[in-house]
């Protein structure tokens, strides 16, 4: 099922006398591709879950349009639409055992669609299989662990065959470990079923893990979408570059004059760029231990992690400690660095990138 | 931990003993002054123990009036108080605006005296020479004939009572309903809606069951408070119950002891053990019945 969005907007109206009307998608235009699982990834607030409202039917759009391949579904009450969704917190009817809380949509099924009791029975084992929980069908929400409750929720969106499978937050009510079983699980199921998927989050090495394809959203509107990898390598905008990535990115305030990057009046590196200020970010592993670099930090300490050395350091032009992530073993107690191609990004003084000419 | 114990029951003292003088005293001894036959208050003897007081009061018609004028103001207001509260507490999450006016109207009563409610009904209900009363005028619009539903007969003044019951233990209802429907999570609802959930099975297959021990605390507290019900009585028949035929059983046990009837404390004591002991039985099955349709989280 390709999902297809035209010009979506979903303005809710001020919350008091004073307010203004708060713009939550803002003409957004999008085509997901059939099969995909798609991350609706951006801080809270950033519309992402307003969009999947609209998807599942629960808001209905100020304007724009949305297509399931070809049907128009804008106008559909959420029932007529075939989506399965998982909330966050789950939302299993804690009164009834996990079989009957994966049966219950089945049970709303009216006229032509009516199933006898043992084919209900039938596809809800189909869906308990496919999750993994055949032996727990007996307990009640409440005798299972998160990972489990989750697992059942994501069986009870998929019972009743749905064209797409819409996941608010599945991972957040998750501690660590959990979370990185599940969403390889989450993976696994989507593979499994080819069915198309959304999935909105805040965290973004969960969305870059799992998705095909991720979608970069803030204040309403996207800001960058394609395949999550594509997307570090080449963010379109000091937002998307500030977003992704842990540790985040550091960010510079420089000057170029005369083809040459100048950080804190010092010359970096030489760049195909009009003269004026800008905006540097560099990714943590774009910092390269170098006797003579061009980079000249204060150095500050060191981090280990085991894998991962940290040189923590600070540099007049950046207002953030710098954290550097560097080969383990090092040992360094200078800061100088050069600095990785392709690590380095420019921005003009609104946050759009600057690339950089032949 | 073993050594500080004592400061423990030390803290407790004050409860327990005014408990121990105030309730649990007075408990045994009703059961006490229950088997005890012709107990005289001044002397403080009795001529033996046995059931007499017991067999008594079964053959009073006052008592066995009271009997059914309580079992049916039991069995009438109970379920329809909890089930109208239930349709009024639903309305009023249903609705956004005026909301909060309609929650205080609906919770007036409860901040109302009992008596100067009762006179209200009074003069709703009351036939005179001079006026038919305004619920016979409102009856005489449909055509029918005009009934004294104080004075009149039995029906009409159970029903007048049964009334008021409803009315008076219905603004703490719908209190209680309308705090445990908005309890329930939205996102059930939306899930629900997502899957396509008709509105009736909505309401059987998720909203009650998860306002469930609402409705039973409602149900057991409702049961206790009609079987203990008088005052109400009092409020709009007067204080002679006995003679309007519409006594109740905790009024037969105060006539026992202080009305016309005075001074038995012994059929009174009979009367209050009997009444113990079906709001005991009736407790028990539905506690019984809720193990099964009642679910806490």
């Amino acid at each position: 099922m390709k999902i297809t969005l035209k010009n979506l907007s979903k303005i809710f109206p001020p919350q008091t006398k004073k307010g203004s009307p708060v713009h939550a998608v803002d003409k957004v235009s999008l085509e997901i591709p059939d099969g995909k699982l798609l991350g609706l990834l951006g801080p809270s607030g950033c519309g992402k879950s307003t969009m999947l409202n609209l998807l599942c039917g629960l808001l209905t759009p100020t304007e724009g349009e949305i297509l399931f391949d070809e049907d128009n579904v804008t106008a559909l009450a959420p029932q007529h639409r075939g989506v399965g969704m998982v909330f966050q917190n789950y939302a299993l009817y804690p009164h009834l055992t996990v079989l009957q809380n994966i049966l219950f949509p089945l049970e709303n099924l009216k006229g032509k669609e009516k199933l006898t009791r043992a084919q209900m029975l039938s596809r809800a084992r189909e869906a308990a299989g496919l999750v993994q929980i055949q032996e727990l069908l007996d307990r009640k929400p409440a005798q299972l662990s998160g990972g489990q409750q989750q697992r059942v929720a994501i069986a009870r969106a998929l019972v009743k065959l749905p064209r797409v499978l819409l996941l608010d937050e599945p991972l957040s009510n998750l501690d660590a470990r959990l979370r990185l079983q599940t969403r390889e699980e989450i993976k696994r199921i989507q593979k499994a079923t080819g069915i198309t998927t959304v999935f909105v989050t805040h965290d973004q090495e969960e969305a870059m893990s799992i998705c095909d394809e991720i979608v970069v959203m803030d204040k309403g509107q996207i800001q960058q979408m394609g395949h999550p990898q594509k997307i570090y390598d080449d963010p379109a905008n000091l937002f998307v570059a500030k977003f992704l990535g842990t540790p985040p990115i550091h960010v510079f305030s420089g000057n170029i004059a005369d083809k040459t990057l100048y950080l804190d009046n010092a010359p970096i590196l030489p760049v195909n760029l009009p003269d004026g200020e800008v905006t540097v970010a560099i990714r943590p592993e774009g910092f390269l231990p170098d006797e003579t670099g061009a980079l000249q930090c204060q150095f500050q300490g060191l981090e280990v992690m085991g894998r991962d050395t940290a040189i923590l350091c600070t540099h007049p032009a950046c207002a953030a400690p710098i954290r550097a992530i560097v080969e383990s073993g090092i040992a360094c107690d200078t800061a100088r660095f050069s600095i990785k191609q392709g690590k380095i990004f420019f921005f003009d003084t609104n946050g759009n990138r600057l690339y950089l000419g032949d | 931990m073993e050594k500080n114990n004592y400061k423990g029951w030390l803290y407790l003292l004050p409860a327990v003993l005014f408990l121990g003088v105030f309730l649990v005293y007075p408990l045994i001894d009703v059961f006490i002054y229950s088997i005890e036959e012709g107990y005289n208050t001044a002397s403080g003897t009795s001529f033996g123990v046995g059931l007499y007081n017991f067999h008594y009061i079964l053959q009073d018609p006052h008592f066995l009036q009271a009997l059914k004028n309580t079992f049916l103001l039991v069995l009438v207001t109970v379920p329809l108080s909890t089930g109208i509260a239930l349709l009024i507490s639903l309305g009023l999450s249903a609705v956004k605006k005026l909301r909060s006016l309609f929650q205080t109207v609906f919770f007036l009563p409860y901040v109302t005296n009992t008596l100067a409610v009762g006179l209200v009904f009074m003069l709703l209900f009351r036939q005179t020479p001079y006026s038919p009363g305004l619920f016979n005028t409102l009856l005489g619009l449909f055509g029918i004939a005009p009934v004294d539903f104080i004075t009149g007969p039995y029906w009409a003044k159970m029903f007048t009572l049964c009334f008021y019951t409803v009315w008076v233990v219905m603004p703490f209802k719908i209190l209680v309903l309308t705090g445990a429907l908005a309890s329930v999570k939205q996102d059930y609802y939306n899930a629900a809606r997502i899957d396509g959930t008709g509105k009736l099975r909505i309401f059987t297959k998720i909203t009650l069951p998860m306002i469930s021990p609402s409705v039973f605390y409602l149900i057991i507290t409702g049961f206790i408070g009609a079987f203990k019900a008088y005052s109400d009585a009092v409020a709009i028949f007067g204080t002679d119950l006995n003679a309007a035929g519409m006594n109740t059983l905790v009024g037969y046990v105060y006539d026992m002891l202080y009305g016309n009837a005075g001074g038995y404390p012994s059929y009174a004591s009979a009367a209050a053990v009997v009444l113990f002991a079906i709001v005991l039985t009736i407790t028990v099955i539905n506690l019984l019945v809720s193990r099964k349709h009642v679910h806490y989280n």
